[in-house]
């Protein structure tokens, strides 16, 4: 199987009032067809600006980037025309977001909004948008699909929206979906059924998910292999069992240490102490020496090489 | 931790929140011109233990916050009655709140717009002592001490809250709700806006609290695994209602409500290879201007009894000791 | 917050500019004592309707009052005019505001409602009124157009407390048990004064022609004291032979007013972060040295 996406050195800066962001430093990420992969990271390690680079989503008046995104194993989308680009978005590759209540236009209906993406991509007459609508929305449980059609986002709940927005995103099936935090502005309830949905939907067209999360709960939900971020670089990757049951590098470990689970009679959880470097400098050595309990001086001094345990699992550290 | 029944220190009963929704319209049915109310707290009965941290979880829109907040006194109650150390102040003036608000402070959601953008922290959290009367070299040496509590150094309150993380954030708000030397503290979803790691320090900060200094603490929350880690006591609310209350681990192991079931099953996998059974509930959440007739949840209840639980009420009684649920299936 | 900070400035060069230009007028029409060259009431009719000269700088009225002189003490009444009429509308306009928002209710929407009765007439108009009845003179021309710029500072101060009403900290602050007045200002007034700031700089200018035209139209300051807008008047039939009468306020009006407009755009961009300018792209490239077409 090959790559539908395949990140190469890719480097971000952001241009803010308050200097410039080294928000992705150097990041290698691979997405093969059918694949669900998780990023998960914490808040500024630059999970969510990797997804919105590959479609390109940045105000490029503000970025500075390098590096390479390549689509389906060929084409740079660095280097693609902003036509091809409109072709790409919502067609071929298609995102979702966290909030599906700002995602939305509150002042057209559902069917109208799901019904342009079908009109605009796939070029179906209106009579047409409204049945293959009807038929997305029964397709990510919306019943009756004819009665919603014509209902306002307001009308709906948080869940039922973001199985409205994934109807429009596998609208014009997509070779693959990118789902910024689908499920943390929603109900405990509704988390799971909208990952199963995505799964489904995976199983049924062989499309490939990226998702980006800080939930290692949704991470064990549906995904297959998993990249750890954290200030701007991977530090680990692999297939999601290696990941839970054997975490090699320390910020992993200590991430899934964090987390509470049931049943534990301890009640102190483990934190880890300190916190994120700032991305605004460039940082010598392994950015997590500061925080890590097997750092030692030279962590804060060389790079920390990239060591394969196997054809999928791989982590950077400078120990063995 | 089993709970001694202690003293109370905070007694609800039958508290209702109604807001009016709408005009004032003709019920074909009886023929009676009514008032619609959304009824975001209804009818809700609880005791708050010294020393206990009690947790009130349940999804968005159940009322939870409406609760934590018209027992802060931030809203006045429609019906029903608070009782702080034996008080009633369900009726008391902002004014006549004062000398009780020293007693009780708040944590927030979200740490950065807890804070006055414009001063800095130390203004922020200085103020306080001036409105109290308290001396403020005293109060100095209190917020130094704290400080070092958590782990911030002292410049932190030369900067301005724009500049700190929400971890940081949410220790100074911990901070702040402590230096009146508060018996309670209502904590609303106080780790939902962190990260994970940053959560288990807030988390491990408020169990040394409590067991430093006695803290008495509402925790709310919709996220269960914290729930469960840090609370003594849960009450699940649902539409409005407490449907179910009682020590943490009985709850968790032995659910006696649906609703609570449901919310359990739906715990995000903590392992990928885990198989899970989750409770698929019908369709959405009723308006709480709409409340369902009988037992509220049986709209969408998997083990819904005809005639029985969409008529009458179920009432909230103790099945086993300090365990109380309001379902038809448990007598 | 006023400190030049690595990518974005206050002094940008619009700043400077207009800053230094309304710097000039004010310290000209403060030291106006020194700086004119005759007594602005000093009538002379054998040097009426002079040229400038290098006796009248910029030449006489129909009375032989010099025109500079005249330019630099009118200027004081003007521009401590429109400072009254700024000041009038912050001391009724803000409380309004402030309470209207913070309360709501009854005491809000009566407010609005004669907020909404003042604008419904054409602003001079109103004022016209009120200095009819009440006499004329400077002091009443300040007030009527002072009145006539509250309803506007009053609503722009209730929607600022209304966004701020509902953030957390004001919530906070109730629950910690500040007071009602505490809260609304020295919590929420704090945070709403840089847009009033804004709003007020831009009000000094319209305010200057607004008293302008009352003076202009005789409701205002009394002759002879000098006052920009009553040169203005007194000009209008003079513009095809002595145009200077008239020339010599009407300009320094407009260039004072565009200053003022200048310099408090300049304050809006420097307070709005996302207004800042950011260095080019260009530059950045080179100092990061990443390089991408």
């Amino acid at each position: 199987m090959s790559n539908i996406i395949a990140i190469k050195n890719l480097k971000l800066d952001l241009i803010t009032a308050r200097g410039v962001v080294h928000a992705v430093r150097d990041i290698n990420m691979n997405v093969k067809h059918g694949e669900i992969h998780g990023v998960v990271g914490e808040s500024g390690c630059g999970k969510s600006m990797t997804a919105k680079a590959i479609l390109r989503l940045h105000d490029e008046k503000k970025l500075l980037y390098s590096g390479s995104i390549l689509y389906e194993d060929d084409k740079d989308i660095f280097n693609m025309t902003e036509k091809e680009l409109q072709n790409l978005r919502g067609k071929e590759v298609a995102m979702i977001f966290q909030d599906p209540i700002t995602t939305l236009n509150p002042l057209l209906t559902i069917g109208q909004q799901l019904s342009e993406v079908l009109t605009l991509h796939l070029k179906l007459s209106k009579k047409e948008a409204k049945k293959r609508s009807i038929e997305l929305l029964e397709s990510v449980e919306i019943h009756p699909g004819a009665e919603r059609y014509e209902q306002y986002p307001f009308e709906m709940s948080g869940g039922m929206l973001q199985r409205v927005i994934i109807a429009m995103a596998i609208a014009c099936n997509p070779k693959i979906i990118i789902a910024d935090e689908p499920t943390t502005a929603l109900d405990v309830t509704m988390q799971a059924q909208v990952l199963d949905l995505i799964k489904e939907l995976r199983d049924k067209h062989n499309m490939a998910v990226m998702i980006i999360t800080h939930n290692f709960g949704v991470v064990a939900e549906i995904c297959d292999t998993v990249s750890v971020m954290y200030a701007g670089k991977i530090v680990e990757t692999g297939e999601v069992s290696e990941i839970f049951h054997n975490p090699k590098h320390p910020y992993t470990q200590d991430l899934i240490k964090s987390i509470p689970k049931s049943g534990s009679t301890e009640k102190r959880l483990v934190a880890i102490p300190g916190s994120p470097p700032d991305l605004r400098y460039n940082i010598e050595g392994c950015p997590y020496a500061s925080r890590c309990t097997y750092a030692t001086e030279a962590c804060e001094k060389a790079e920390p090489k990239l060591i394969k345990l196997s054809d999928t699992h791989a982590y950077t550290c400078i120990r063995n | 931790m089993e709970v001694i029944r202690l003293e109370i220190l905070i007694k609800v009963k039958n508290l209702s929140k109604y807001y009016k929704a709408g005009k004032k319209k003709l019920n074909k049915e009886n023929d009676r011109v009514e008032q619609p109310y959304l009824k975001a707290v209804d009818d809700v009965s609880l005791n708050v233990y010294k020393g206990e941290i009690l947790g009130i979880v349940g999804e968005s829109g159940c009322g939870k916050s409406t609760l934590g907040r018209c027992i802060m006194k931030l809203i006045d109650s429609t019906k029903g009655s608070i009782e702080i150390k034996g008080d009633n102040i369900v009726n008391h003036h902002f004014k006549q709140m004062k000398p009780y608000r020293k007693q009780m402070q708040m944590i927030f959601q979200n740490p950065f717009s807890s804070f006055n953008p414009k001063q800095t922290i130390g203004k922020n959290i200085g103020n306080v002592a001036k409105l109290y009367n308290i001396p403020q070299k005293a109060y100095d040496e209190k917020i130094t001490q704290l400080l070092e509590y958590i782990g911030l150094p002292l410049s932190t309150l030369k900067r301005h809250p724009n500049e700190l993380s929400g971890g940081q954030l949410q220790r100074l708000a911990i901070i702040r709700a402590l230096l009146l030397n508060p018996e309670f503290i209502m904590a609303d979803e106080p780790v939902s806006a962190l990260d994970v790691s940053v959560q288990a320090q807030i988390l491990n900060l408020m169990l040394d609290l409590r067991d430093e200094y006695k803290m008495t603490m509402m925790f709310i929350s919709h996220e269960l695994t914290v729930v469960e880690h840090i609370c003594d006591r849960v009450a699940v609310m649902y539409l409005g209602t407490i449907v179910e209350m009682g020590n943490t681990n009985q709850l968790f192991k032995n659910a006696l409500h649906p609703y609570t079931q449901t919310l359990l099953s739906a715990k995000p996998k903590e392992l990928p290879e885990l198989e899970v059974n989750r409770i698929i509930l019908k369709g959405d959440v009723p308006s709480a201007m709409n409340i369902p007739s009988g037992c509220r949840f049986h709209t969408r209840c998997p083990y819904t009894i005809q005639n029985k639980c969409n008529v009458e009420v179920p009432k909230f009684i103790e099945i086993e000791e300090g365990h109380w649920a309001a379902c038809h299936l448990n007598k | 917050m006023k400190k030049k900070n690595k990518l974005g400035k206050f002094f940008t060069l619009p700043v400077i500019i207009s800053l230094s230009v309304l710097i000039v007028i004010i310290l000209a029409v403060l030291f106006a004592a020194f700086l004119a060259t005759h007594d602005p009431l000093a009538l002379s009719m054998s040097e009426s309707l002079q040229g400038p000269s290098s006796a009248h700088l910029l030449g006489t009225d129909k009375t032989g009052r010099d025109i500079f002189s005249r330019l630099l003490f009118g200027g004081r009444t003007t521009l401590l005019g429109a400072l009254g009429v700024v000041i009038i509308s912050v001391i009724i306009g803000i409380p309004l505001g402030l309470f209207s928002g913070y309360f709501g209710g009854k005491v809000d929407m009566v407010t609005m409602r004669i907020s909404d009765m003042i604008v419904a007439f054409p602003s001079l108009l109103l004022a016209f009124v009120f200095v009819s009845s009440f006499g004329r003179g400077l002091m009443n021309a300040v007030v009527a157009v002072g009145i006539i710029y509250v309803p506007m500072l009053a609503k722009l101060t209730r929607s600022l407390v209304l966004v701020e009403k509902n953030k957390t900290y004001v919530e906070a602050s109730r629950a910690i048990g500040y007071s009602h007045f505490q809260i609304i200002f020295f919590q929420i007034l704090p945070n709403c004064i840089s847009t009033i700031l804004v709003q007020l700089t831009l009000d000094i200018g319209y305010a200057i022609l607004d008293l302008a035209a009352m003076s202009f139209l005789g409701l205002g300051i009394q002759p002879p004291t000098p006052d920009w807008g009553a040169m203005l008047e007194e000009g209008r039939i003079y513009l095809s032979t002595n145009p200077l009468i008239a020339l010599a306020p009407g300009i320094t009006i407009i260039i004072t007013v565009v200053a003022i407009n200048i310099f408090s755009d300049g304050v809006q961009s420097y307070l709005d972060p996302s207004h800042r300018k950011l260095p080019s792209v260009k530059k950045i490239r080179r100092l990061v040295g990443v390089a991408h077409e």
